[in-house]
């Protein structure tokens, strides 16, 4: 009976890294200041401030003044859809599988939303489709990494395929799984907002940046003292950002190795699985290795026949901390809109489980998950799914 | 010392120590022993001294806040679970995203994790669904005993099950008492919030695995328990009524949106028209008001509803007594019973005596009509003996002389 506590849910929210940290401590110890004051000490904390933003900027391959500080992944999503369509008004488009924090702010504005195929991936056929019989598109957005499932979508066929449609449209991406599994810089080239958050990659939560390209018309969602060039009110988080910064750098600067590893043991964890219960593990996304269409960390499987919160019920009662789909707000396990939008039936949906995986994963956490998991499924499949 | 400072001095500080061990019974349960349902030998009627860990159902009212203290205090392994069942509107004090955040901060402050678990499929199947369908056929459902039935003590019986608790619990002011025949409902011994009435249906299976630790208290007594615990549910007023309908929109609006409601003639018995009402399926049997009568004529009351010819029937007071009351279902607790009978036909109605036979009920003094759909519960003394739903045969109701 392990004791200690296997974590594999590093989509959800990561280890914060040492250099994180380390960075943290010494912004808070540096700057007391409020950066945007006009003083010695509050200069200070603005080149903290801007080191970090130029940091960050560079890791992902944008221009530092295209950054705008916020307080995470779900703010930058708002900010993107909401800002340009109270700028410019006009219709929203997303595709179906979103995270919660770019579908509803289309939902809530009557936008369009694009279907998943069963890989999770947004077709540029399925945008087409929709851009074509769409009027007055002027935001569209597409998930990087989808957070539930890890598909990757082709994000730079998908530009092309805005260009040509709704060429009057803005693309923006929430890019915060992908920051840790590929290469941002030549997928977000043709992007012109991309939406990143700290605690996915070993930062601090509370943390995020949008980018946005130059001489696109945002309105500020928030309204204050004008911080962040007009675009997000509010005294900036120093320290928060040079924490942020900081673990985007350890992320980006090992990530070629990272994917290799982790994706070793991801496949070493499907495998497992799949070895031990044969035909109850139904792999909703077939991604191998590292180079796939699919992130290397994250192991989306559904078991037939199981119920996911009776599953993760007694997972956590032995020490492995996983997820299903997205929670609401209570806590409760909601069915997955991701899957729904893949076209995978209701019943065997509810036994989604998500096994994710980040920097401080070993392979004897891969191990032991193969010692809890197994057994834990066939007790629930002994008792009609839990 | 005295009773209350004992009972601060217990209850003060917050029971930490249950933490590290809890989920304890897990390897084996995991490993080899299967816990079942049927094979519990508890008589229910203490607290102390069951094995096992205990799941507590906790709506996030104060009695469900008390009976996971109570259990707690009584040495339990107790974990806290919030079942989470309408994601609609709610503003009855039921199923809200606060109520699951009291729930948690009282499990907090015990020391006991807490759950929640997303049973909203099997809630609009089970509850809603068939709500709107009695309706729809001119009945007056009562949901809160449907959610009993189908939810508390069947849906989470069955995720407990399968997660190893032997035992559940809830704050319901009902005992389960040890008879000779097996363990029976027993009700409350606070009379105002008995609530034996919508545990009816529960068999000795269920029984056999469940708690109440509230059945001997009052609610004074409850409050005063969570007050001394400084639990933050201890003054939260009671839930009320149906908890996916709102007071701001009601009944009408909810049942308009699922089924199309459709206006109805009111009749006297003799078929003369009478009066109407705006929608026939929200008209319940006995009710007075609300039916366009012409004012100056005795009271009159509905004792029939017909969505079928959206016909609405009334009567004086005298018709909407009856001798016999049809059934369209029953269940005895254990065996079947003879003779004479209490029965109650809502939650805290004054009970009538009266035989069930032959899927009716048999009353030994004329009895008001009870709304199909609705529950009439048997007890001998303070047990519950059987129960079951008010059926629609007009044509066998007939007075006895």
């Amino acid at each position: 009976m392990p004791t200690s506590e296997v974590y594999l849910d590093h989509a959800a929210s990561t280890v914060v890294r040492a250099a994180s940290k380390a960075a943290w401590a010494a912004a808070v110890e540096a700057h007391h200041a409020n950066p945007t004051g006009a003083h010695k000490a509050a200069r200070s904390a603005r080149r903290a401030l801007d080191d970090a933003r130029d940091l960050i900027a560079e890791m992902v391959g944008r221009d530092p003044a295209e950054a705008v500080f916020t307080s995470g992944g779900s703010e930058a999503d708002n900010l993107a859809v909401r800002g340009v369509l109270a700028a410019r008004g006009g219709t929203a488009v997303c595709s179906a599988g979103e995270h919660h924090a770019v579908l509803e702010p289309v939902e809530h504005a009557d936008g369009l939303t694009v279907g998943l195929d069963a890989k999770g991936q947004v077709t540029p056929q399925a945008l087409a489709d929709t851009l074509k019989a769409a009027d007055d598109v002027s935001v569209v957005s597409i998930i990087a990494v989808n957070n539930e499932t890890g598909a990757v979508n082709d994000l730079p066929a998908l530009a092309q395929v805005v260009r040509e449609h709704a060429p009057g449209a803005l693309f923006h991406t929430d890019a915060v799984q992908a920051l840790s599994w590929i290469d941002l810089a030549p997928a977000v080239a043709d992007v012109d907002m991309v939406s990143i958050t700290g605690h996915k990659v070993g930062g601090p939560i509370g943390t995020g940046v949008l980018f946005v390209r130059a001489g696109i018309e945002l309105e500020a969602q928030i309204l204050g003292g004008g911080q962040e060039r007009g675009r997000r009110a509010g005294t900036p988080d120093v320290a928060g950002a040079a924490a942020f910064a900081a673990a985007v750098k350890a992320t980006v600067e090992r990530r070629p190795d990272e994917v290799v590893r982790l994706g070793g043991l991801r496949d070493r964890l499907v495998d497992g699985l799949v070895d031990r219960l044969g035909s109850a593990v139904v792999p909703t996304l077939l991604g191998r290795g590292h180079d796939s269409e699919v992130a290397a960390g994250i192991a989306h499987i559904c078991l037939d026949g199981v119920e996911a919160e009776a599953l993760l019920f007694l997972l956590d009662a032995q020490g492995l901390r996983a997820s299903a789909a997205s929670s609401c707000s209570s806590g409760a396990q909601d069915p997955s809109h991701v899957l729904a939008a893949m076209g995978v039936p209701r019943e065997l949906a509810a036994g989604s489980l998500r096994l994710s995986l980040g920097h401080s994963s070993t392979p004897a956490d891969v191990e032991t998950a193969l010692e809890i998991i197994p057994p834990a499924v066939k007790r629930l499949l002994r008792h009609g799914g839990g | 010392m005295s009773g209350a400072d004992r009972r601060r001095r217990t209850y003060a500080e917050p029971v930490v120590a249950v933490t590290a061990p809890a989920f304890s019974w897990l390897a084996e349960r995991i490993g080899g022993v299967e816990p079942t349902l049927n094979g519990m030998s508890g008589n229910g009627t203490s607290i102390v001294g069951r094995a096992g860990p205990v799941l507590v159902a906790m709506s996030g009212g104060v009695d469900s806040s008390v009976a996971a203290a109570l259990l707690v205090e009584a040495g339990h392994e107790v974990v806290g679970v919030t079942m989470k069942l309408w994601g609609g509107p709610s503003d009855t004090g039921c199923c809200a995203v606060s109520d699951v955040d009291d729930a948690r901060r009282v499990a907090d402050r015990l020391g006991v994790e807490h759950h929640v678990f997303n049973f909203g499929d099997d809630f609009e199947r089970d509850v809603v669904a068939p709500y709107v369908a009695d309706h729809a056929a001119g009945r007056t459902p009562n949901p809160c005993i449907e959610c009993n039935r189908h939810l508390k003590f069947d849906r989470l019986l069955r995720r407990a099950d399968a997660l190893g608790f032997s035992t559940i619990a809830t704050g319901h002011h009902a005992r389960v008492v040890a008879t000779a025949d097996g363990p029976r409902i027993g009700r409350g011994a606070d009379a105002a919030k008995d609530q034996s009435y919508v545990l009816h249906m529960l068999d000795d299976a269920v029984l056999g695995c469940l708690l109440l630790p509230l059945g001997a208290m009052t609610k004074a007594e409850v409050r005063h328990i969570a007050a001394d615990l400084d639990l933050r549910t201890a003054a939260k007023p009671e839930s009320q009524d149906v908890c996916f309908i709102t007071n701001q929109h009601g009944r009408e609006a909810f049942l308009g949106d699922r089924i199309g409601l459709k206006p109805g003639v009111v009749v006297d018995r003799a078929g003369t028209r009478v009066g109407g009402v705006g929608s026939v399926e929200l008209v319940t049997v006995g009710q007075r008001k609300g039916l366009g009568l012409a004012g100056g004529t005795d009271p009159h009351y509905v004792i029939d509803v017909d969505p079928t010819s959206s016909t609405v029937t009334v009567g004086t007071a005298e018709d909407l007594l009856v001798d016999v009351t049809p059934l369209e279902s029953w269940a005895w607790t254990g065996e079947p019973l003879s003779g004479e009978l209490e029965l109650q036909c809502s939650a805290h109605g004054v009970p009538a005596p009266g035989e069930v036979v032959d899927n009716s009920v048999l009353w030994r003094d004329a009895h008001r009509r009870v709304a199909p759909g609705q529950s009439v519960v048997a007890y001998r003394g303070d047990l519950v003996v059987g129960g079951g739903i008010v059926g629609r045969r007009g044509e066998t109701v007939r007075r006895r002389q």
